[in-house]
């Protein structure tokens, strides 16, 4: 039996403005570390609703989360943003970079606010990390002058600066042109099975879906399969 | 926690607008430089108007007062101590205006551990004698080696030389505004008449502008033997002592105290000019207000300038804390911005101000009311500074603050969301 990352238990969720809709019913599902776990159905479902509250951002939420076997729900909100910073990698579907900011700090801020490692040694794994995407060529130009690809890809680096123990995606590649979707595609699945990564994306791209390890359908605010 | 971080990523941000960081700091810079401005042109004017006359005030003077006695020999008489004595058309003596013992007096103070200096006078009323017309005035009998000393008395000859008074016999200076009257130059012979029915002639050597018109036009001076002479008086006959203390707020304390010591008036400072320090107090408090006001609004200019920037940076912070920012750095980003805006806007304006008080200490003042002065007068007090930096430091850390916990409240859900 491998390890257990990520666990929720029976959790609801229910919107209360303007009239209260309950999104999420019961949710209650693990995912092992290594796996590779897709979350598909239509607008609506609840899909992302969950992957918030599962990456601890939002705390609104009944039932349990635990990730790597510690429990989320009820942390305060400076522990959370650490466990965030440290376990958990994110890549949003509008690719959410620091437009200010380089590629390379880009990479290297969450790296920093751990700092568990000197910035040398933190910027080292951020151009190893941007060399295994192939993108290291583009490490000091300022993030909104690179192409929509690319900014998912820095985004996926960013993800992966502090070793976490899941990386999660919100629609990664719903954004992207198909060209760029494979590019995404084969580098999760690069993650999954050569790093060992644990990764949970939520998509409604069937074809996506159907290629990684496990798929999570969801309906009407619940798991009806996976 | 992690301060060098939170520095870094507020530089970047404030840097990625420079244009309009730029426009928050020259707020800053605009307001504390006016406001060192404003406060060292109100302060060095103030300074002046204060020493126009202050200056020129003994802190403590010992005189007698002619005034009736406030004991009656009916009532000191043993035969009547008894009885309610009605006295009528009770008068000043004929007295005497002269201080007794002055000399030991004088020694007495000199002594006293609070005490800069001491310089003796002698008042005389006088008319001054110009063909037909008889003029009235009062020459004043001064040391004037002591009187330069404590008083500035030189600063205030602006024809002749102070020191001939003491060193030409039978010399006087007279008041500008009364040379004028006497179509008197330097090196003519006024002719005075003392109350006592004497006649003089007095060698002009000089003439006095005190910048208040009226002192001008009726007060002169000569040393303290010439007008000694001048009343036929010996040469220890003293009406006043003038006392210069090292710390003028002792002034009361001491004047009470030498009243009592010497049986003998005497009058502080702050009694005789208490007018002055009420003016001085009401203008220094206008331009603290004007100087504050200006930087109110500027630290309304940042509070506007770190709101916009929070509405257009929404996505940044929702990705800071997506990424493993907690509320509290991203308050303390904001806070930063605020506060380095003042600091270096503060700084700035500190020493753009300083520029224009320089400038202004450069422009020609000439006015014949005040003979020191060239230039407009300038306090360059440290204390401004002081209050200014402080202030810009002050008004931005608030001007920040709301904005700066507005967005450490920023939901990164609804911003994800929302897009």
């Amino acid at each position: 039996m491998s390890e257990i990352i990520l666990e929720a238990r029976h959790i609801n969720k229910c919107f209360h403005d303007p009239v209260t809709v309950q999104v999420l019913r019961d949710i209650t599902f693990t995912v092992d570390k290594g796996e590779f776990v897709s979350v598909i159905g239509k607008s609506g479902c609840g899909k992302s609703t969950l992957l918030y509250i599962l990456s601890t951002m939002d705390t609104d939420y009944e039932g349990e989360l635990l990730i790597d076997k510690e429990l989320m729900t009820n942390k305060r909100e400076i522990e959370l943003a650490r466990i965030r910073n440290e376990k958990i990698g994110f890549v949003f579907q509008f690719h959410y970079l620091l437009n200010e900011f380089t590629v390379l700090q880009n990479v290297m801020l969450p790296g920093l606010k751990l700092k568990k490692l000197p910035q040398e040694e933190v910027e080292h794994r951020a151009m190893e990390r941007l060399k295994m995407l192939g993108i290291d060529h583009l490490a000091s130009k300022i993030a909104y002058k690179i192409s929509g690809g690319e900014k998912q890809r820095v985004a996926i680096a960013r993800a992966l600066i502090n070793d976490p123990h899941i990386v999660m995606g919100d629609e990664p590649t719903g954004n992207l042109d198909i060209r760029n979707s494979e590019m995404v595609f084969d580098i999760f699945k690069e993650l999954a099975e050569v790093h060992n990564q644990t990764l949970l994306i939520v998509t409604h791209d069937q074809s996506f879906a159907e290629r990684t390890q496990r798929i999570i359908e969801m309906e009407d605010g619940r798991i009806i399969s996976g | 926690m992690n301060f060098r971080l939170i520095v870094h990523i507020a530089r970047t941000l404030l840097l990625a607008r420079v244009g309009q960081t730029l426009v928050a700091a020259i707020g800053v810079t605009f307001s504390i430089a006016m406001f060192i401005t404003l406060l060292s042109f109100m302060t060095g004017l103030n300074d002046m108007l204060d020493s126009l006359i202050l200056n020129r005030t003994p802190h403590v003077r010992l005189y007698n007062e002619i005034k009736p006695s406030e004991n009656q020999p009916v009532n000191m008489a043993p035969e009547f101590k008894d009885s309610y004595n009605f006295i009528y058309s009770v008068k000043a003596s004929t007295s005497r205006q002269e201080i007794y013992n002055s000399g030991p007096i004088m020694q007495a103070v000199k002594t006293d551990d609070r005490v800069l200096g001491v310089a003796p006078k002698i008042m005389a009323q006088v008319f001054f004698n110009e063909g037909t017309l008889d003029i009235t005035g009062s020459i004043h009998g001064i040391d004037v080696e002591a009187e330069s000393n404590l008083f500035f008395f030189q600063d205030y000859v602006t024809t002749g030389k102070a020191m001939d008074a003491k060193n030409v016999a039978n010399s006087i200076i007279l008041g500008k505004g009364l040379a004028d009257i006497l179509l008197a130059e330097v090196g003519d012979v006024v002719q005075v008449t003392t109350a006592q029915g004497e006649r003089f002639p007095l060698k002009v050597v000089g003439f006095f502008q005190s910048g208040i018109q009226e002192i001008d036009r009726v007060q002169s001076y000569a040393s303290i033997g010439t007008v000694q002479k001048l009343l036929g008086k010996s040469n220890s006959y003293i009406t006043d002592i003038q006392v210069k203390l090292k710390d003028v707020n002792m002034a009361p304390a001491v004047a009470k105290e030498y009243a009592q010591l010497f049986q003998i008036d005497a009058e502080d400072i702050q009694t005789a000019n208490s007018q002055f320090e009420t003016g001085s107090n009401i203008r220094t408090l206008i331009s603290y207000s004007v100087g504050i006001t200006l930087l109110v609004v500027a630290g309304f200019g940042i509070y506007n300038i770190l709101n916009m920037m929070i509405y257009e940076k929404m996505d940044s912070i929702a990705i800071l804390k997506a990424t493993g920012f907690s509320g509290r750095d991203v308050n303390r980003i904001f806070l930063v911005i605020a506060l380095s805006i003042g600091f270096f806007g503060g700084m700035t304006g500190l020493l753009v101000g300083f520029i224009f008080s320089s400038i202004i200490d450069q422009i020609p003042f000439n006015t014949d009311a005040l003979p020191t002065v060239k230039t407009y007068p300038i306090n360059y007090s440290a204390a401004f500074y002081f209050i200014g930096s402080t202030f810009s430091l002050v008004t931005t850390y608030l001007a920040g603050f709301f904005p700066a916990r507005k967005a450490s409240k920023v939901d990164p859900v609804e911003i994800i969301r929302g897009k």
